[in-house]
């Protein structure tokens, strides 16, 4: 009946052996001193135990060196776990360049997946063993939270935004994904399995699916169904930005500042057309798509502008106000002198 | 003869005045002590009872008990009654209502009727509570996260909230009295730096409570009209941000837990000196340990949140603050059990709880760094971990000192003594049965079994087996200091005015005191705190 029973948990990512480390070399040092403490308050309460009803003890109020001592030693070393669990967590919250991007929605109570190559799956996410998969998610209603155990990471999903985690396994196998911030009645139920395979396999399971196309091919439909074509032209003759080579690209707006075109840019402008618009652009031109586009289909659509160039780490993403110069002289696209205002908040940086 | 007759009848304050009414009205800060006592107790034994559930539930990896919608209800009641309505105001509005004005030498605090008020309040915001409650519970788990809270939930939230919302005001009137009785209400001579530990650590609570409770009082308010009004404020299809609820909710909450805790850091300091006779070791680093943990206690808020999307540098901030707040219990931790070292260490009832304290309150304290670290917090984050390590501060630390200062105090309280074999026989099975409900919470946390789920996965079962069994020992430990201290106040043997032999002004008047506390205004001459050198005589110690 009870099965599986372990006390350590499976470890299969990189991170997962840092993560090990650090906790056992602290679990370690907190048992000794707890050790040291619990035995010195057990000899005192023992060795100095009350022997006769009038007794009175030592009248020894206080030894400034031993205070200072147990104030310093402790502050010392609690900084160098703090250096080293932010060192750690540093590492958790960048992801790798060379991530394979794929992407999650939550809502309650199941776990919605879409490959770059266009699988969908739900409750179940397949990757390959040995190369970092970077997850960008959001939820279409309450937080979640995103929990693999066996990596040792967790970011939450929340509403209205996009946030970020990634993983690299390291090993083959079948592992927990749990919802870890509790969303209503089945809660307990928004959990699911993550397939680490061998690259060969996981090829073999991609090509198995066979989906219609991959997902920026089902933005670049949506962007057709939902008439953005219309107007954001493949020119610069389009009432709208020309939405190519923008990706993860400086945007100059109408009032001066400078926003990074990335998903959650690309996501608000969708929400909230009016708010920052690009330079030479008017309000008023595009519609709300409040309601209209899921999350889904946004982050296909996403997927689909960044199809459209450039490719993440070929250059640099954010703006340091020297874009190349074609960007330049292109309407709404950040050029000299404009300032970086990082107000999209995907990546933690 | 004659004599001990007139003695026997001899006024106090709980046979000055007879009657219900006399109870009810009353502006004897004692007696309010002993209507919060039977408050606190109900609403400990509810929690504990919606806590019973829980565990049963939890025995197995499926829904056998009861459905995920009453789970779900269950740990958000738990939750909701254990924190603002037992552990926040348990021992001041119990211990310190009763102790503050007596350890100042004062006759009672120094705004009766706003204690008494205080009462009435929290008895009003407790039974908006409880009606939640009956009419079907609230879902959101005590923290009221946004947007699940204010868009999502189809249960009582508002009811709870405007319950939990009320019971705040009566903190509020509970802390601006100690305050003012501390800083106007002590006996000539009882400077700042004679003051017991106790006081001290009260003091720093109470500023916390007054500074932070309107924090939740808004954040409540907004909730309520996000809920009602549909006001975007933290539901993003509104407009709002959900992420700033969590901000508001823990700059309130981080501050909260600390009051919960700081009192029973009180009641140690108190036990420890007392039942070692020595003085508090390193009196002046403790007492400002309190106020360090009071000013640190704001700006650790951001902690609960390295997961929710806050920046790599804020993160970072958070966590430097939290390793600082760990610095000043840690040298609480070094200089009670400094105190206990070449002491004459008695084995009675409260030192045996003062010692379990130091000893979870140490366990608990280093997991809390674990989960400081940024990197190890990723993974442990709303598991079974944090749930273990909480639990150990506040129910390895918390009640253990609660029921400590009961025993302690329940001679002044009273006037009677407790079965002392019974109560350490119950100390030892509430230490053993604690251990054994939170020790396999750590494994299941680090393990990855995730907080608030009403099933789970079957490998995770035969821990939550053993802390299921745990459960019920500590319950056996519970309900035995219930019995036999209302068996004590009726039979119990007469407890003389200062049975332990302490040195603080309380023990200085009749067990129970008189309705004024003291027949002639103490004046202390002593030049320090916990002056055993100075009280040789009177003590009778050698």
């Amino acid at each position: 009946m009870i099965t599986n029973f372990r006390l350590w948990p499976v470890s299969a990512s990189s991170v997962a052996g840092q993560f090990n480390l650090l906790f056992v070399v602290l679990l370690i040092l907190c048992t000794l001193v707890s050790v040291a403490i619990a035995i010195f308050l057990i000899y005192s309460v023992i060795r100095y135990h009350r022997k006769s009803e009038n007794e009175l003890g030592s009248q020894k109020r206080y030894n400034i060196p031993i205070e200072v001592a147990w104030t310093v030693i402790p502050f010392i070393l609690f900084m160098a776990f703090y250096v080293w669990g932010a060192n750690l967590y540093f590492h958790i919250e960048r992801p790798p360049d060379n991530a394979i991007s794929m992407y999650v929605v939550g809502k309650q109570w199941m776990w919605k997946i879409q490959h770059p190559e266009g699988q969908r799956e739900i409750n179940e996410l397949h990757i390959p063993v040995g190369r970092p998969v970077k997850l960008t998610m959001t939820s279409e209603d309450v937080i979640h939270s995103f929990f693999v155990p066996a990596f040792r990471t967790k970011q939450d999903v929340l509403p209205g935004r996009y946030t970020m985690t990634w993983f690299e396994a390291t090993k083959p196998g079948k592992y927990h994904l749990f919802c870890a911030q509790y969303c209503g009645t089945k809660h307990s139920g928004m959990i699911g399995w993550i397939y680490a395979m061998n690259p060969v396999d996981y090829q073999n399971w991609l090509t198995q699916g066979a989906p219609e196309g991959s997902l920026a091919s089902n933005g670049e439909k949506y962007f057709h169904q939902f008439g953005c074509a219309n107007c954001h032209h493949f020119n610069n003759q389009g009432r709208c930005p020309d939405l190519r080579n923008l990706y993860m690209r400086p945007v100059l707006l109408t009032t001066g500042q400078t926003v990074t075109a990335d998903d959650s840019y690309i996501r608000r402008k969708l929400h909230d057309p009016d708010a920052q618009v690009p330079w030479g652009f008017s309000a008023g031109v595009m519609p709300n798509f409040t309601g209209i586009v899921s999350e889904e289909q946004i982050l296909a659509l996403i997927s689909y502008i960044k199809a459209l160039g450039p490719q993440p780490g070929t250059q640099e993403p954010s703006s340091s106000g020297a874009a190349p110069t074609q960007y330049g002289t292109q309407k709404g696209i950040g050029g000299p002198g404009a300032t970086s205002n990082a107000g999209s908040q995907v990546e933690k940086r | 003869m004659a004599q001990a007759v007139a003695e026997a009848i001899q006024k106090n304050y709980l046979n000055e005045k007879q009657g219900l009414l006399s109870w009810l009205l009353t502006t004897d800060h004692k007696r309010i002590a002993i209507l919060y006592t039977f408050s606190i107790t109900g609403f400990f034994f509810l929690g504990g009872f919606f806590a019973l559930m829980m565990r049963l539930e939890l025995l197995s990896p499926t829904n056998w008990l009861v459905s995920s919608e009453t789970y779900n209800k269950l740990f958000t009641m738990h939750g909701t009654i254990m924190v603002w309505f037992f552990l926040i105001p348990s021992i001041p509005n119990t211990l310190g209502n009763f102790l503050i004005p007596m350890m100042v030498g004062a006759k009672d605090l120094a705004f009766p009727k706003l204690n008494l008020a205080s009462w009435y309040v929290f008895m009003l915001g407790g039974g908006v509570t409880v009606y939640a409650l009956v009419r079907g519970g609230v879902d959101t788990g005590w923290t009221f996260y946004t947007p699940f809270s204010t868009s999502y939930s189809t249960t009582y939230v508002v009811a709870a909230a405007v319950g939990i919302f009320i019971a705040g005001f009566s903190t509020i009137m509970t802390s601006l009295n100690f305050i003012a009785t501390i800083h106007r209400m002590r006996a000539p001579g009882l400077t700042w730096f004679r003051l017991p530990i106790f006081i001290w650590s009260m003091y720093a609570n109470s500023v916390i409570l007054v500074l932070n409770t309107p924090v939740l009082a808004i954040t409540l308010v907004m909730v309520g009209v996000e809920r009602i009004a549909k006001v975007g404020i933290f539901d993003p299809a509104l407009g709002g941000d959900p992420v700033l609820f969590q901000h508001l909710f823990w700059f309130y909450s981080h501050p909260a837990v600390y009051t919960m805790v700081l009192p029973g850091m009180a009641v140690i300091s108190e036990i420890v000196p007392a039942f070692s006779r020595k003085p508090m070791f390193g009196y002046k680093a403790v007492a400002f340990s309190s106020v360090a943990i009071a000013a640190l206690s704001f700006l650790v808020w951001g902690h609960h949140m390295f997961v929710a999307g806050e920046s790599v540098y804020v993160a970072m901030a958070f966590s430097f603050f939290s390793f600082c707040v760990a610095v000043p219990s840690a040298i609480k931790v070094f200089n009670w059990t400094a105190t206990m070292y070449q002491g004459s260490v008695s084995w009675d009832t409260p030192m045996l709880y003062a010692i379990g304290f130091i000893g979870l309150f140490t366990i608990g304290g280093m997991t809390g760094l674990m989960l400081a670290v940024l990197g190890l917090d990723v993974h442990l984050h709303d598991t079974y971990f944090v749930i273990a390590h909480f639990h150990y501060i506040m129910v390895g630390g918390t009640v253990m000192a609660f029921l400590g200062g009961v025993h302690y105090w329940w001679p002044k309280i009273s006037g009677k003594m407790y079965p002392e074999g019974l109560a350490r026989i119950s100390a030892a099975i509430v230490f053993i049965g604690f251990n054994l409900t939170f020790f396999p919470q750590y494994v299941l946390g680090y393990l990855g079994m995730p907080r608030r789920y009403a099933a789970y996965p079957e490998e995770f079962q035969m821990l939550h087996v053993l802390s299921t069994a745990g459960a019920t020992i500590l319950g056996v430990g519970y309900v035995l200091p219930l019995c036999y201290l209302i068996w004590a106040w009726y039979y119990g043997r007469d407890a003389t005015p200062n049975p332990w032999r302490a040195t603080g002004l309380e023990w200085k008047t009749p067990s129970p005191p008189p309705a004024h506390n003291f027949e002639v205004t103490p004046v202390v001459t002593a030049p320090r705190p916990y002056d055993y050198e100075a009280m040789k005589e009177e003590l009778q110690l050698v």
